[in-house]
């Protein structure tokens, strides 16, 4: 029973983040329908610009957060600017293919930086964070994501909700062609939501790192894992990510602690097939697909 | 004697059969047997080994490459798994040839059969989903058949890998660079060959209806489903083949190899090539294995230059950055890719100077 407990907190925490990861991804593909291969890469170089601001710039802990929220703000920004923004219209596979291009692109640059070694931050998350309720162990990094995961998501809620921003971006998602007649600024929604898409990857690239430690391949592998998440979740819903990323966490631990740790990493993949073939939107995706 | 036909100034085409004609000009036929004569006689002889062992892998991209631009190109269903089903070629090879001792001259047909059915398996996905979902499913596809090579280890071997005998053909031993040459050029020109002439039939032009309109395809009588998984099933079949041949090649394979990195490499190179385009292809994959050498050339003279001793620049990190510039480059200002320039160059000798 302890060991069911503690692969379900953990599933739970690794769910969490991967559905922290995944909204950022789902913001881009519902304002541009553009399936960023990009994205894991993004969410390293918030975890690297964090890691180089707080280790080698010396700054502290909350001024570092910050700056690397603008930095990944800002990467987000120039990435939809020069990249994206000459492709629009374009055919999918160019469009595809410029993010899986830019993902090697990233990648390669941060492999020439940082190297493939793993390194870790320098601690600053208060003991006192950790839950120790009898059996029940929670080390104090997943009471941070949770903490931090549950911040955003309700931040976003309310941005989305209330700012005008925030409903520019939905009334994009939900028509293009009326929001654009009606006077809202396409082009800067397209740019907006890949900046934040980039912040919310940076933040759940830091919190990734924290957790395990910090190497370019195995953050920019999360990008790959988003995928499960968000079609099982619904490619065009955020509530569905987060939740998705639940059920793919809780998946990927029960495979690992139960069936074989090798079978792990591949059983989002094989749940991705069977989703796909059975229901390709997803729980609380917009049921869209044509069969031709 | 027929008169040799010269390229007009323009375009006279009278029939629509005239589409079809494989070399537009005698001169274009010409060349092209100048091209195979000088490839098989010249070549093999002037380079140095090592070049001869580029030449060599290049043959064998080339052959994948061109299954992949079946696929992707003229069928518009984007693969992101090909890399894994190359690697199904090479360890069906293996399997074929040390398990159950089949000659060399079968196992690679054989093992391009083997890679077909996988890939109609994973194609299967194709007949509900289309665009993303599609390269999504390949994508799982790509993992999924990574995670079985390397486990199932009572049959690939595991982390071991399979080492293959030393293939023969008609009795003569085929070892070294050279010998390797003949055969895979000798495959690589078969398989051009049957690609040109398979975009000339009913199954090439429905690839092509299916690309630019499925629905419209389906109107037309073309049964949709049967057509994807028959392009999945062409495209493995090249994929394997050339599996087949680099695990020979080779001699011993290990599932390493086979990542999202070399699918992501092998839509490079069609991109960068032309997508749809047969000469694309061979371009792309020209193009991205002289890439990666001259940057192999590169991290070595800067490595051996000195002074340099302390920077530790790997080859891989740089590899990966030029490939996705590159990529990321052609697609933003020439995404009809090499082949699309060619055409360019081409058409600008045979207008000159009345260029308009």
């Amino acid at each position: 029973m302890d060991f069911f407990i503690q692969l379900l907190i953990n599933g739970i925490s690794i769910g969490f983040l991967y559905g922290l990861s995944a909204m950022g991804f789902v913001m881009i593909f519902k304002s541009s329908s553009v399936l960023n291969f990009a994205h894991g890469e993004v969410l390293a170089f918030g975890a690297f610009l964090f890691l180089a601001l707080v280790t080698w710039a010396q700054l502290p802990i909350w001024l570092g957060f910050l700056v690397t929220l603008a930095g990944s703000f800002i990467l987000g920004f120039v990435i939809e600017r020069i990249f994206l923004r000459p492709l629009i219209g374009e055919p999918l596979i160019y469009v595809i293919m410029l993010t899986v291009g830019l993902a090697a692109m990233f990648k390669g640059g941060m492999l020439l930086v940082w190297g493939g070694n793993l390194y870790t931050y320098p601690d600053f998350l208060p003991e006192g964070l950790g839950i120790s309720w009898g059996i029940i162990q929670v080390p104090p990094v997943y009471v941070a994501a949770v903490i931090i995961g549950s911040l955003f998501l309700l931040m976003f809620g309310l941005f989305f909700k209330f700012s005008s921003q925030g409903i520019y971006m939905r009334s994009v998602a939900d028509n293009q062609t009326a929001a654009l007649s009606l006077g809202v600024h396409v082009r800067r929604v397209f740019a907006l939501s890949w900046a934040i898409a980039a912040m919310v990857a940076g933040i759940s690239g830091i919190v990734l790192g924290i957790i395990n430690g910090i190497t370019v391949h195995e953050l920019s592998s999360v990008g790959l894992k988003v995928f499960p998440v968000v079609i099982l979740g619904g490619l065009d819903s955020i509530g569905g990510a987060i939740i998705g990323g639940l059920i793919i966490g809780l998946l990927e631990t029960f495979t690992g602690g139960y069936l074989s740790p090798s079978l792990r990493d591949v059983v989002p993949y094989i749940a991705l097939v069977f989703i796909l073939l059975v229901k390709p939107y997803g729980l609380f995706g917009l049921a869209e697909i044509e069969r031709v | 004697m027929k008169t040799l036909r010269f390229r007009p100034c323009g375009n006279f085409k009278v029939q629509y059969r005239e589409e079809l004609n494989v070399f537009e000009t005698d001169f274009g036929r010409l060349w092209a047997a100048v091209g195979i004569v000088v490839l098989f006689a010249v070549v093999p002889w002037v380079v140095t080994p090592y070049l001869l062992y580029v030449v060599n892998l290049i043959g064998i991209s080339i052959i994948a490459a061109l299954g992949l631009n079946i696929l992707v190109g003229s069928t518009g269903l984007i693969s992101l798994g090909h890399g894994a089903f190359f690697g199904v070629g090479a360890y069906s090879a293996g399997i074929l040839a040390v398990t159950y001792g089949i000659p060399f001259l079968a196992v690679v047909p054989l093992a391009g059969l083997v890679t077909a059915v996988v890939g109609m398996i994973f194609g299967i996905p194709s007949g509900r989903l289309k665009g993303l979902y599609l390269t999504i499913a390949t994508l799982a596809g790509q993992f999924i058949i990574e995670y079985v090579l390397v486990h199932w280890e009572s049959v690939t071997g595991g982390t071991m890998g399979l080492t293959l005998p030393a293939p023969s053909l008609f009795g003569v031993a085929i070892a070294g660079d050279l010998s390797f040459f003949y055969v895979i050029y000798a495959t690589a020109v078969v398989m051009v060959f049957a690609a040109v002439n398979l975009m000339r039939t009913r199954y090439g032009r429905a690839f092509v209806a299916i690309r630019d309109n499925d629905r419209a395809a389906e109107g037309m009588g073309i049964p949709i489903f049967r057509y994807k998984l028959l392009s999945f099933a062409v495209s493995s079949f090249y994929a394997g083949v050339a599996g087949a041949l680099w695990g020979y090649y080779m001699i011993s394979i290990t599932a390493e190899p086979f990542t999202l990195g070399l699918s992501v490499e092998y839509i490079a190179m069609i991109i960068i090539g032309g997508l749809g385009s047969i000469p694309g292809a061979i371009f792309g994959t020209v193009f991205i294995t002289l890439l990666n050498e001259g940057l192999r050339w590169v991290t070595d003279t800067i490595m051996n230059m000195g002074g340099l001793a302390g920077v530790e620049l790997t080859m891989a990190p740089l590899r990966e950055f030029v490939f996705g510039l590159a990529i990321v480059l052609f697609i933003l200002f020439e995404p009809r890719g090499l082949a699309e320039v060619w055409r360019i160059i081409r058409s600008n000798f045979k207008l000159w100077p009345f260029s308009y």
